[in-house]
């Protein structure tokens, strides 16, 4: 059936038939291509504030960053689910729509591409001469010699009384279904995906292990028929980590490869073995895949107290600050110290150099001359044992950081620390040391069962529309008789009537000279 | 050679394209400016050539349009043939010297290159040339010539003046075996797509009456054919783009912006499909959308590269 008649078909009727009529135009209305046509724009429409506008879950500090600058702004958004486009409830209001349009226009179609399949060409009209390719020629062929070499052509052939009717092409619509199909199967694996998957976030610093369990992660977003029991049984420690930098020329700085090198045991009970991690090569352990996705610098102190106990001594991992020279920023918080809590802020240089005005800034990304810049010291209540959340990369919310009691603060700080230096706190409240270096690297966990069945129904996807793209249906009529062949062809096939039209020329020619004359 | 050596070597190739698509383009005007007007409509052939029903209903067949017959008025002059021969000849040169700045370039940072928004800049501007001479070996599309020429000589100019970016390794994301399949891909549909939007803007400047420019169904036949080549690729780039996203992120789609982006225009060039098969969206209607959806496809190339930043953001551009 073509796309003409289908939408004839679908044309509103008559209103006033009552509720089964109304009901009737809605789905044809909803299933007609003017609808999809709309409805397609509108899901484009649609995409483009998710581009826009920070989205919760690619980048959620930005959004907590529009919040702060422009709330009033940041309330609009969030009242239109503008964080959250593509799962907002007009955004799915727009694509089940779409599909269910989809469902009612590939259902018919399958039927009419049912009966199709079953039927053959139709009869040859009498005048071929009206066909828009037409050729004749001198020749005593006979009805069944010409259906024999258009079945060579893979031609589906009917005969009749002196005239042979063909068709070749029905693929199209065969890929133009597998196509449409498949964009339900995309649709079905994303969802149950989305339902069954998890993904995880967490940070680990070299030296340090991780295990799959939903209390190890920093961030977890499970679907919600997760349990955390289905967890794979898998850990790991965190050997070391190495980036190697472009040294010269334009790209200085650059990094070029990373590598974390990892201790896996695949179950509890598994042993050991060595994995090298790397960008675009993520660890899998029975279709759960872990990714190397960030890394940055965790330098290691020790807190001496006022009364002579180390009251910290670990690795703190800093947050980049500059990604070009890997300068970071560095919160230590010491709520063990006696006699009062003791925080530090501080920056980290992986490769310090003074500047003319006698501050240091970091030349490189890499770990030549490792210091950190003390930036303030102070004393106080740091407010963790409030109960709220608190960030481990802020010393404490302003409220509290105007209570704490500075210690060294801006002319008093030192120079930067180089590995093993350490600096004294007044009052005998006692030192921080920098004792050493680590890396920290993020890793993602990812586990989602519709990821094979996504990738088969895109594969499925993109076959058919190549199909239906590019195979054209046409019709060649043969009628012989009285010494002459007249040869029709036609093509329904938008657009290629042009290619069509050397494909006929060359059919004319297997059928005047016999294949074996042609190519 | 070394790389450095290599590396100048493919900006003077760059600088020589664009020199020979400029001149090429002025040889291609020549021939357009000075050859034979067309009226608007194909001119069937014989009236009473009607609609034969095919299949199980009556979708009218698409009547094969011939040359139309020359309006009455004075033979065009030799020479105009003369250019556009002329022309080909140049283009090719140009297509040459932009391939040779593409191997350079690849053989001197010793990867796939097209690691930045200049390396795929220059790469576009290949393909859609190639696409057009391609497609001119069997169907004579020189009308089109001077208009692709144009743009593959902005694109080079672009390329060079803006985005330029000095011959250098790339972040560890991008080296994969991942950026042949999907970027390839990705290159060579962007390429079908601007012949089809140069197209398409012809269309729409053409109008009804006598012109030097094919008739209007023509037109729309070069472009609608670009498309259906290039839809499915871009279908396929896209797909390898998920599954390079699965193998780098840990997720095939999570809305990044060139994600976003790359949706959009996959979706646009979908309505544009739908609308050629949509009664009463054919022709202008079906140019225009399109047109948008081109604009979506350089908005995914440049606006988001420029404007917005996401995981995609490697295209060394400040
Ligand atoms: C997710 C949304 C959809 C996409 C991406 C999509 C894509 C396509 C594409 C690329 C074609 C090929 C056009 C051609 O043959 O020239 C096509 C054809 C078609 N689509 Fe869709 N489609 C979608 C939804 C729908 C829906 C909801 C309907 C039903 C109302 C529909 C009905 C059709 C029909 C009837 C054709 C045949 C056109 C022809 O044979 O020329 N599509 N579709």
């Amino acid at each position: 059936m073509s796309v003409q008649e289908l939408e004839k078909e679908q044309e509103p009727q008559h209103v006033g038939l009552g509720p089964v009529g109304w009901l009737r135009w809605a789905w044809r209305t909803l299933t007609s291509m003017k609808t999809a046509l709309i409805l397609l724009f509108l899901l484009a429409l649609g995409s483009v504030p998710g581009s826009l506008v920070p989205q919760r879950g690619v980048d959620p500090d930005k959004v907590a960053r529009l919040y702060q600058q422009n709330p009033t702004l940041a309330e609009w958004y969030d009242r239109f689910q503008l964080f959250e486009v593509f799962t907002s409830v007009w955004f799915a209001a727009i694509y089940l729509l779409l599909f269910t349009s989809l469902i009612g226009c590939i259902v018919p179609r399958l039927l009419v591409y049912a009966r199709e399949l079953r039927r053959k060409p139709p009869a040859a009209p009498k005048r071929l001469s009206r066909l828009p390719h037409t050729a004749s020629f001198d020749g005593d062929l006979g009805v069944e010699e010409v259906a024999r070499r258009l079945r060579k052509l893979r031609f589906r052939v009917v005969t009749g009384d002196g005239w042979v009717s063909a068709e070749k092409g029905l693929l199209r619509e065969t890929g133009n279904l597998v196509f449409h199909i498949a964009l339900l199967g995309i649709l079905l694996a994303i969802g149950a995906g989305s339902l069954y998957g998890y993904r995880g976030n967490v940070l680990v610093v070299e030296g340090d292990g991780f295990a799959n369990t939903v209390a190890a992660y920093d961030r977890f977003i499970p679907g919600s028929q997760v349990s955390a029991e289905s967890l794979e049984p898998f850990s790991f420690t965190l050997d070391k980590f190495d980036v190697a930098y472009q040294v010269t020329g334009d790209k200085r700085g650059q990094a070029l490869d990373y590598e974390a090198h990892l201790k896996v045991n695949d179950s509890p009970q598994a042993p050991a073995r060595d994995y090298t991690l790397k960008v675009n090569d993520p660890l899998e352990i029975n279709g759960t895949q872990t990714y190397l996705i960030g890394n940055g610098y965790a330098p290691v102190f020790k807190v001496v107290d006022g009364k002579g106990q180390v009251a910290f001594d670990g690795p703190v991992p800093c947050l980049i600050e500059d990604k070009g020279s890997m300068t970071s920023g560095c919160v230590v918080k010491v709520p063990d110290a006696q006699p009062g809590q003791l925080g530090f802020l501080l920056q980290f240089l992986p490769t310090s150099v003074p500047m003319t005005d006698g501050t240091y800034r970091s030349a490189f990304p890499g770990e030549l001359n490792p210091q950190v810049q003390l930036l303030g010291a102070f004393t106080g209540d740091l407010g963790l044992r409030s109960g709220e959340p608190q960030s481990v990369y802020t010393l404490a919310e302003p409220e509290v950081l105007k209570k704490l009691k500075p210690l060294l603060m801006g002319k008093d700080v030192p120079k930067p620390l180089a590995v093993g230096q350490s600096v004294d706190l007044p009052d005998g409240l006692g030192k921080l040391e920098f004792t050493g270096v680590k890396q920290w690297i993020t890793l993602q966990t990812a586990y989602d069962p519709g990821r094979l069945p996504a990738l088969l129904a895109a594969a499925a996807a993109v076959l058919g529309i190549a199909l239906s793209l590019m195979i054209r249906r046409r019709r060649v009529f043969v009628r012989v008789g009285g010494g002459r062949v007249d040869v029709g062809g036609l093509t329904r096939t938008e657009g290629s009537a042009a290619g069509f039209a050397e494909e006929f020329a060359e059919i004319v020619q297997v059928l005047s000279a016999g294949e074996k004359n042609v190519r | 050679m070394s790389a450095e050596q290599l590396a100048e070597l493919s900006d003077l190739f760059v600088v020589a394209a664009v020199l020979l698509y400029v001149v090429a383009m002025i040889a291609f005007a020549t021939e357009l400016a000075f050859g034979r007007a067309r009226p608007g409509k194909a001119v069937a052939k014989a009236d009473a050539r009607q609609p034969v029903a095919v299949g199980a209903g009556g979708a009218p067949a698409v009547s094969e349009s011939e040359p139309a017959p020359a309006p009455a008025g004075a033979e065009p002059p030799r020479f105009a043939a003369q250019a556009g021969r002329v022309a080909l000849v140049l283009a090719w040169l140009g297509w040459a010297a932009n391939f040779g700045a593409i191997v350079t370039r690849g053989l001197s940072v010793d990867r796939w290159p097209w690691g930045n928004m200049y390396e795929f800049v220059v790469a576009i501007s290949f393909a859609a040339v190639s696409a057009f001479l391609i497609t001119q070996i069997r169907h004579n599309i020189r009308f089109l010539g001077g208009f692709v020429m144009v743009t593959a000589a902005l694109g080079l100019g672009l390329a060079s003046k803006i985005f330029y970016t000095a011959a250098g390794p790339v972040v560890p994301a991008l080296d994969s075996y991942w950026i042949a399949i999907h970027v390839t891909a990705a290159i060579i549909a962007s390429g079908l797509f601007t012949l089809a939007g140069v197209t398409g803007v012809l269309y729409l400047l053409r109008g009804d009456g006598l012109s030097r420019l094919p008739s209007r169904e023509d037109l729309e036949r070069v472009a609608h054919r670009a498309i259906v080549f290039s839809f499915p690729l871009w279908t396929f780039a896209v797909i390898a783009g998920a599954l390079w996203a699965d193998r780098a992120w840990g997720r095939y789609w999570g809305w990044d912006p060139k994600e976003v982006w790359s949706f959009i225009t996959w979706v646009a060039y979908a309505a544009y499909l739908h609308a050629k098969a949509t009664a009463g969206w054919k022709g202008r209607a079906s140019t225009i959308v399109q047109l948008v959806a081109f604009g979506c496809l350089l908005f995914n190339l440049v606006g988001v590269n420029i404007f917005i930043s996401g995981l995609h953001s490697y295209a060394d551009v400040d």
